[in-house]
C-alpha cells in the first residue's frame, strides 16, 4: 500500500527481543516459555525486601553478539531503575538501560540494499505477564487481572532503528532480516508466536523534504503481518487527519489485528515520568577488549553472507532463484543444499526443490536424509523421474522417510527404456504423417502432440524432454 | 536554594509514587527535600575538572554470575502470603490503563 502523491511515511522501529539464556538476566530462575504459573519465580523476581541482582554473563555475551552482528559499538554501559508502578513489575521498577547502552551505533543493510542505521541495542528485564478477565479479556471492560512472574526479569535486547525507513513493506523486510540475524547468533529463537520477538513502530509523515511530522508510537505489534497493516493503517489516518486540516496528536496507541485499526492507549500528557535513577545494586558494565574480540570472533556468518554464499553455485542466478536463497537461508537450509550440490545434485534443482517442496514439508525434515535428497534430484537430472514424479516422491519420502528409488518405483516411476521411448516414437510418426510432417517443416508446437501422444500410451510415465530429443533426432 | 524546588514539584513527585502527603507535610518535605538538593548543588559548585563520572562508589565493573539454573521458590510458599490467587496466578484489581 502506497500514500497518496506528495505524501512519505517516516517509521522507526524498536524491537524486543528475548535472549535465549539458560536462566534470568539478574537471578538463576530458569528462562523457558511454557511452564507452570509462577513455578520460576524467586525473591529477585517477587522483588522481595533484601533480594539483590547479579548480571547473568552470557545475557552480556548475547546482547554483544547482537550489537557486533549490527555493526554496533560496544562501549561502558550502566543499568538505570524506569519507576512506575504496574503489577506486572513486582519491585515497581524495571532495570534497563538508560543514557549509557551497551550496543550504539550500528547499521542494518536490507536484501533490496537499503540501509537502516542502528541507534542503539540495550540489555533490559522482561515483565511478568497479565491476563485479563471478564469484559472482552482486553484490559479495557476488564474485572480483574491475574499475574505470572515466570517472565518476569527474562533478558531481553531492545533494539532502536533510525527513522530511516519509508514504508510498511521496508520496516517488514528490516524486521525479517533482523530476526534472522537474532536467530543466527543464537541470541533469539525468533519465535513471533511465542512473544521471543515484539516491535513498536513509531510512524509519522511528511511532505518529501520537509521536516519530521508528528509521530505516533503503536506498541507490542507480534507478528510482521500486523506489523506491516498497523504501519500502513496509521500513516493513512495521518494524511487523513492532515489533509483536513488536523493536527496529529503525539500519543501511544493500540493495534487491533480483528479491527484493523489502531486506538488510542495514551497521550503524551498521560505519559508517565519514570524518573530513572542509577540502580545502586549494579556496577557498570565495561566488556574487556579481549572478552569482545571473543564474542565477536565465535559469530557464524549472517544471513547476507549465507545468502550471498548460496548464490555463489548458480552461475547467473534469476530474480526466482533469489527469493528462492532468501526463503531457504531463513529455513536455515543452505548448510543442506550445499551438502547436496557437493556431492553431485544440480545446483538449480537442488534451490527449487528446497525452496519449494522441502519449505512445504519443512516440520518433517528429518525423514528426508541427504542422501535421499541428492537421489531423487539425479533421478531428475537424468530425466529418470519427471520434474512432477519427483516432486511426488520428495513429497513422501518427506512424510514418509522411505527410499526416494523404492518410492518411485512402487509408484510406478519407472524409467522408460530408451529403446522403448524410440519404438514408440516411430511408431506414433508413423501413425500421424500429417502432424509429423508439419513438424519436419517447422511447426514447433507439433511437439507438443507427440509427447500427449506418447504420455497417454505410456500413463505419463515418459519425460517430455526425451520426448523432443527423440523427435529431433529423427527431423 | 529552596527556590529551586517548589511546592508543586513535591506534589507531584509524591503522586508518582503513589504518597498521599496532607499540606503539613507537604512543606516539610519541600523545605527538607531542598536541603538535601542544596547539598548536591555544593558539589557542583566544586571544580571538578579532570575527575572521571563515577557511576558506583565500589569501583568494581562486570560482576557477573555464570548462566546455571538455580532451585526457584515453592509457589505455594509466597502464593499464601497473597491477598489474592486464582490459577496459581496473583489476582489483581482491574489495571486502568496498559502497561507502560
Amino acid at each position: 500500500m502506497s500514500l497518496p502523491d506528495g505524501w512519505e511515511m517516516v517509521i522507526g522501529l524498536e524491537v524486543h527481543t528475548e535472549l535465549q539464556t539458560k536462566t534470568k538476566l539478574f537471578c538463576g530462575c530458569a528462562n523457558a516459555f511454557g511452564a507452570d504459573a509462577n513455578s520460576q519465580v524467586c525473591p529477585v523476581c517477587l522483588g522481595l525486601p533484601g533480594s539483590l541482582p547479579v548480571l547473568n554473563e552470557q545475557a552480556v555475551e548475547l546482547a554483544m553478539a547482537i550489537g557486533f552482528a549490527l555493526h554496533c559499538s560496544v562501549a561502558p554501559s550502566t543499568f538505570h531503575r524506569k519507576n512506575y508502578f504496574y503489577p506486572d513489575m513486582p519491585k515497581d521498577y524495571q532495570i534497563s538501560q538508560y543514557d549509557l547502552p551497551i550496543n550504539s551505533n550500528g547499521y542494518l543493510d536490507l536484501p533490496d540494499g537499503s540501509r537502516v542505521t542502528i541507534e542503539r541495542a540495550h540489555l533490559e528485564e522482561d515483565t511478568g505477564k497479565s491476563t485479563h478477565l471478564g469484559g472482552s479479556g482486553r484490559i479495557h471492560g476488564a474485572d480483574r487481572s491475574l499475574v505470572d512472574y515466570n517472565r518476569s526479569g527474562v533478558p531481553l535486547v531492545e533494539i532502536v532503528s533510525g527513522p530511516d525507513m519509508r514504508s510498511a513493506a521496508q520496516a517488514r523486510a528490516y524486521a525479517a532480516e533482523l530476526r534472522g540475524i537474532l536467530i543466527a547468533t543464537g541470541a533469539s529463537d525468533g519465535r513471533l508466536e511465542e512473544g521471543s520477538m515484539r516491535f513498536d513502530a513509531n510512524v509519522s509523515v511528511r511532505r518529501p523534504g520537509a521536516p519530521l511530522g508528528t509521530r505516533c508510537e503503536i506498541k507490542n505489534l507480534n507478528s510482521l503481518r500486523s506489523l506491516q497493516r498497523a504501519i500502513d493503517y496509521e500513516a493513512a489516518r495521518h494524511v487523513a487527519i492532515l489533509e483536513d486540516g488536523g493536527k496529529i496528536r503525539q500519543e501511544t496507541r493500540h493495534w487491533s489485528e480483528d479491527l484493523g485499526e489502531t486506538s488510542t492507549m495514551r497521550t503524551k500528557e498521560e505519559a508517565d515520568d519514570y524518573r530513572y535513577f542509577l540502580e545502586p545494586d549494579l556496577v557498570e558494565l565495561s566488556p574487556s577488549i579481549e572478552w569482545q574480540d571473543r564474542v565477536r570472533a565465535a559469530l557464524p556468518p549472517m544471513p547476507a553472507e549465507r545468502r550471498a554464499t548460496l548464490l555463489t553455485i548458480v552461475s547467473e542466478p534469476t530474480s526466482a532463484q533469489r527469493d528462492a536463497v532468501g526463503v531457504i537461508v531463513d529455513l536455515q537450509l543452505d548448510r543442506f543444499v550445499l551438502d547436496a550440490v557437493a556431492q553431485g545434485a544440480d545446483a538449480a534443482l537442488a534451490i527449487a526443490r528446497t525452496s519449494n517442496e522441502i519449505a512445504a514439508g519443512i516440520d518433517s525434515l528429518a525423514n528426508l536424509s541427504l542422501d535421499s535428497f541428492v537421489t531423487t534430484l539425479q533421478l531428475e537430472a537424468s530425466g529418470s523421474l519427471s520434474a512432477t514424479q519427483a516432486k511426488t516422491v520428495l513429497a513422501e519420502v518427506l512424510a514418509t522417510g522411505g527410499d526416494p528409488v523404492a518410492i518411485a518405483a512402487a509408484r510406478g516411476f519407472e524409467q522408460l527404456a530408451s529403446d522403448t521411448l524410440s519404438d514408440l516414437v516411430a511408431s506414433l510418426v508413423e501413425a500421424h504423417p500429417d502432424e509429423w510432417h508439419r513438424f519436419r517443416e517447422g511447426d514447433e508446437k507439433l511437439a507438443q502432440f507427440f509427447i500427449g501422444q506418447v504420455m497417454k500410451a505410456t500413463k505419463g510415465q515418459a519425460n517430455g524432454k526425451a520426448v523432443i530429443a527423440e523427435l529431433n533426432a529423427r527431423r | 536554594m529552596s527556590s529551586r524546588l517548589t511546592r508543586e514539584d513535591v506534589a507531584k513527585v509524591a503522586a508518582l509514587a503513589r504518597l498521599r502527603l496532607s499540606d503539613e507535610e507537604l512543606d516539610l518535605f519541600t523545605e527538607q527535600l531542598s536541603k538535601i538538593l542544596g547539598h548536591a548543588d555544593d558539589m557542583a559548585a566544586l571544580d571538578l575538572t579532570g575527575v572521571a563520572a563515577t557511576a558506583h562508589p565500589f569501583g568494581l565493573i562486570n560482576i557477573v554470575r555464570p548462566d546455571v539454573v538455580t532451585p526457584s521458590l515453592n509457589r505455594d510458599a509466597f502464593l499464601s502470603q497473597a491477598p489474592d490467587v486464582q490459577d496459581f496466578r496473583f489476582a489483581v484489581p482491574r489495571i486502568v490503563g496498559e502497561a507502560p
